[in-house]
């Protein structure tokens, strides 16, 4: 019983391999929608700000907020420490507001959304209408679970949250699961409470520049006790021109509870270079745990580097309760440029953070990505894997905080980061950064770096298996350990994207 | 029937010469023994055949039934039957031994125009032709070739072996690191498959492997040409003569 329960999950490779190949072009979201749109314009100033905070009809207390953030920002400087070469941004040519015009009175069901916009999303393949999803992926694994999966969806279409699927259902619990707009509204208390207390509106560059002009994003708030029985996603969705897409997530798990939610990202194919600079916010209390999976699909830019999106992005996790538990996991295939250090601030005693990454950058993409880990509370553990993997002309950077305090007693943290080179021209490079202050606790680091071997490549042509395959097949091996953390809706999806990403690099 | 003719080989990467004129044609059902000292070409050989890159064939054909196959890439090559057991089998992080061996299976069949087989049809054949090995589940489980023994890694070369069910087998130095005991039972395994539809070329430093595995021709090479080809005899009169008598 328990060989036929692998082999199930060993099937994967075979469906990874025929899947990627029914795929036919490199990046397949690339499309636009033709939307009537309304912008703000260009540029940004109190003004826009405003306007932004009005336009969401938001209370004098957010607005504030938003305006003592961008003060702040005003007087700062767009770090320049990440292994990032990148054209500087002209942040007065951006757009910072754009709104399908049609949702200028927020529909109340999703049948009031228009078409093309339900139309863009089901080209996504994302399940906007409420709708089931079979249990297919790696199914084998849950044998014990016959109910068909589901997962609730909050879209965003460029600045603004076009719907969020089973609402109702989620309601029974007590869960709370809506767009940031429509939180700031309903439930103030909540948001008050938590909002800049994981990423400070002072907290870097980009993360003030959200506070200052985020649009939309999710809410979510799981009560004491409640474990949420789907899956959570966001997906995301550039795509006006020259607009920047600012969104803010903001998850509460209460104690005792449990929420998984995905994120996905994707952009249409344009010249330019758009920008987006998020925030998400974790805050975990006593005995809870959240798992945040990331799948990002921005637009990564032509095979020369021309387009792309530039992204900025800030998470943060904060374990405030004792045996608290986040668990980061995030494929980044897409961007011209990232940066990105999903984060863990383990403040209750015995709490934990795991973070699971696989970046790939191919052609001119650029990403600096990694984690910290920062360890207050006693008996706080922490785990990093990062795999790392370039091809073409491609720059990719681990970069990593662990930092233990002198009162995170019997404390320990893994990190084991891993890069495979394709070709000669890219690079990997590894930057760690250690800081343990407790005698008593103990960090382990493993690194390597090694290239796709030639001789690996013939093993698998000699025995059958044509170079795409072989390369899907040898890139899926080296980030198994990662595509195993993500939940089973996103893994086969994941290990295509892994395959398409490369597409070519090898031979 | 195999056939190599007048073959000549560079390597690429260093513009050598290795193998200058071989001649060599191998029947259905013929096991031949290639043996030489180091530096002959034995494994140029056995890469040029299964279509290796950076081997360069600057004069010669090789022949699969009368079609020359010098077009063919390694993988169309390995689905018209040939397999190489690879002296030194390749570690794959991550990659399940049994899934790599199905996605093998499938592939070849794809290419053939035969139906994949689906987990618990391909389940089946593998425990029947596991168990005849010796090859234990707990070893399809790991990934492939990671931290196998010399024994297990060689084993693992023959059932695949037995799964693809090629034609024509080239074992280069499989005894290479063995033991008495995991000599005869990856010997075992090679006469189980031995069949008159099936034909082997086994490289050697050693007579001993020759022992256990009773070739029909035996075929001395040095310095990239065959220099003497003889029976089972010509393999004991190198055990006990070494080679430089024959080189003279």
């Amino acid at each position: 019983m328990s060989e036929l329960k692998l082999e199930a999950k060993q099937g994967i490779d075979q469906q990874t391999i025929n899947s990627v190949k029914s795929l036919g072009e490199s990046y397949k979201y690339g499309f636009t929608t033709d939307i009537d749109m309304e912008y703000a314009p260009k540029g940004l100033s109190e003004e826009i700000v405003k306007l932004i905070s009005k336009k969401n009809d938001e209370p004098d207390w957010m607005l504030n907020w938003r305006l003592e953030a961008y003060k702040r920002w005003v007087k700062m400087d767009e770090p320049n420490w990440p292994m990032l070469n990148y054209k500087g941004i002209d942040y007065n040519d951006q757009y910072y507001y754009a709104k399908p015009k049609s949702l200028e009175k927020k529909p109340k069901s999703l049948d009031e959304v228009e078409p093309a916009l339900l139309e863009t999303y089901a080209k996504l393949g994302i399940p906007l209408k409420e709708q089931e999803f079979l249990a297919g992926v790696i199914g084998a694994e849950n044998n014990m679970d016959t109910k068909p999966k589901k997962v609730a969806v909050d879209a965003v279409f460029d600045s603004v949250s076009v719907g969020t699927t089973f609402k109702d259902e989620l309601e029974k619990l007590g869960i709370i699961f809506c767009s940031i707009s429509e939180a700031i509204k309903l439930y103030p208390d909540l948001v008050k409470k938590y909002i800049g207390t994981v990423v400070p509106r002072t907290d870097n560059y980009f993360a003030t520049l959200n506070s200052a002009v985020f649009s939309d994003g999710s809410f979510v708030y799981i009560p004491e006790g409640v474990k949420c029985p789907m899956e959570l996603s966001t997906y995301f969705r550039i795509n006006a021109e020259n607009t920047g897409q600012f969104e803010r997530t903001l998850i509460i798990a209460d104690k005792k509870s449990y929420v998984s939610y995905l994120e996905g990202c994707t952009a249409p194919m344009r010249d330019t270079h758009q920008l987006h600079a998020a925030v998400v916010e974790l805050v975990v209390l006593d005995e809870a745990s959240i798992k945040y999976s990331t799948v990002q699909n921005w637009y990564p830019g032509d095979e020369n580097g021309k387009g792309g999106i530039y992204n900025f992005v800030t998470k943060r996790a904060d374990c405030r309760g004792v045996n608290s538990k986040v668990m980061w996991t995030q494929i980044e295939t897409g961007s011209a440029v990232t940066w990105k250090y999903p984060s863990c601030i383990l403040r209750g005693d015995n709490s934990q953070g795991e973070f699971y990454s696989v970046a790939i950058a191919n052609n001119y993409q650029q990403a600096d990505t990694g984690t910290k880990m920062i360890h207050l509370g006693k008996g706080t553990r922490s785990r990093i894997v990062s795999k790392g993997i370039s091809a073409g002309k491609a720059q990719n950077t681990y970069r990593g905080l662990v930092n233990i305090h002198p009162k995170a007693a019997n404390s320990r943290n893994f990190t084991q980061c891993d890069s495979l080179l394709i070709g000669n021209k890219c690079g990997a490079h590894t930057v760690p950064y250690i800081e343990n202050k407790n005698n008593s606790s103990r960090t382990e680091h493993e690194a390597t770096t090694s290239k796709i071997d030639d001789d690996q490549l013939f093993y698998c042509l000699q025995r059958g298996i044509n170079e795409e395959d072989a390369v899907a097949l040898i890139i899926n091996g080296f980030c198994k350990e990662v595509l195993q953390a993500l939940p089973m809706e996103f893994a086969l999806e994941a290990q295509k994207l892994v395959a398409i990403s490369l597409e070519g690099s090898v031979g | 029937m195999f056939e190599i003719k007048d073959l000549h080989v560079n390597i690429s990467e260093v513009e050598k010469k290795i193998i200058s004129g071989i001649n060599l044609k191998i029947n259905p059902g013929e096991v031949h023994a290639i043996m030489g000292p180091n530096g002959s070409g034995k494994s140029t050989l056995s890469y040029t055949l299964s279509g290796k890159e950076g081997y360069e064939i600057e004069k010669g054909d090789i022949e699969l039934d009368g079609e020359s196959i010098l077009d063919d890439e390694p993988d169309e090559r390995a689905a018209k039957g040939i397999f190489l057991a690879f002296q030194y089998p390749i570690e794959i992080p991550g990659v399940g031994n049994l899934s790599f061996i199905r996605t093998a299976l499938n592939s070849q069949r794809k290419f053939n125009g035969k139906d994949e087989l689906n987990p618990a049809e391909f389940l089946k054949i593998l425990r029947e032709k596991a168990d005849f090995l010796n090859v234990d589940m707990e070893m399809l489980k790991r990934p492939l070739n990671v931290g196998f023994s010399g024994g297990e890694k060689k084993r693992n070369e023959i059932l695949q072996m037995a799964l693809l069910e090629p034609r024509f087998c080239i074992l280069d130095e499989t005894d290479s690191g063995l033991d008495v005991d995991a000599m005869k039972q990856v010997s075992k395994g090679v006469n189980f498959l031995r069949s008159e539809n099936r034909s082997f070329l086994i490289i050697t430093h050693y007579q001993r492997l020759l022992n256990y595995i009773k070739p029909d021709f035996v075929h001395i090479m040095a310095k990239g040409k065959i220099i003497k080809t003889g029976g089972p005899e010509l393999a004991l009169e190198v055990e006990n003569q070494g080679y430089t008598h024959l080189l003279n």
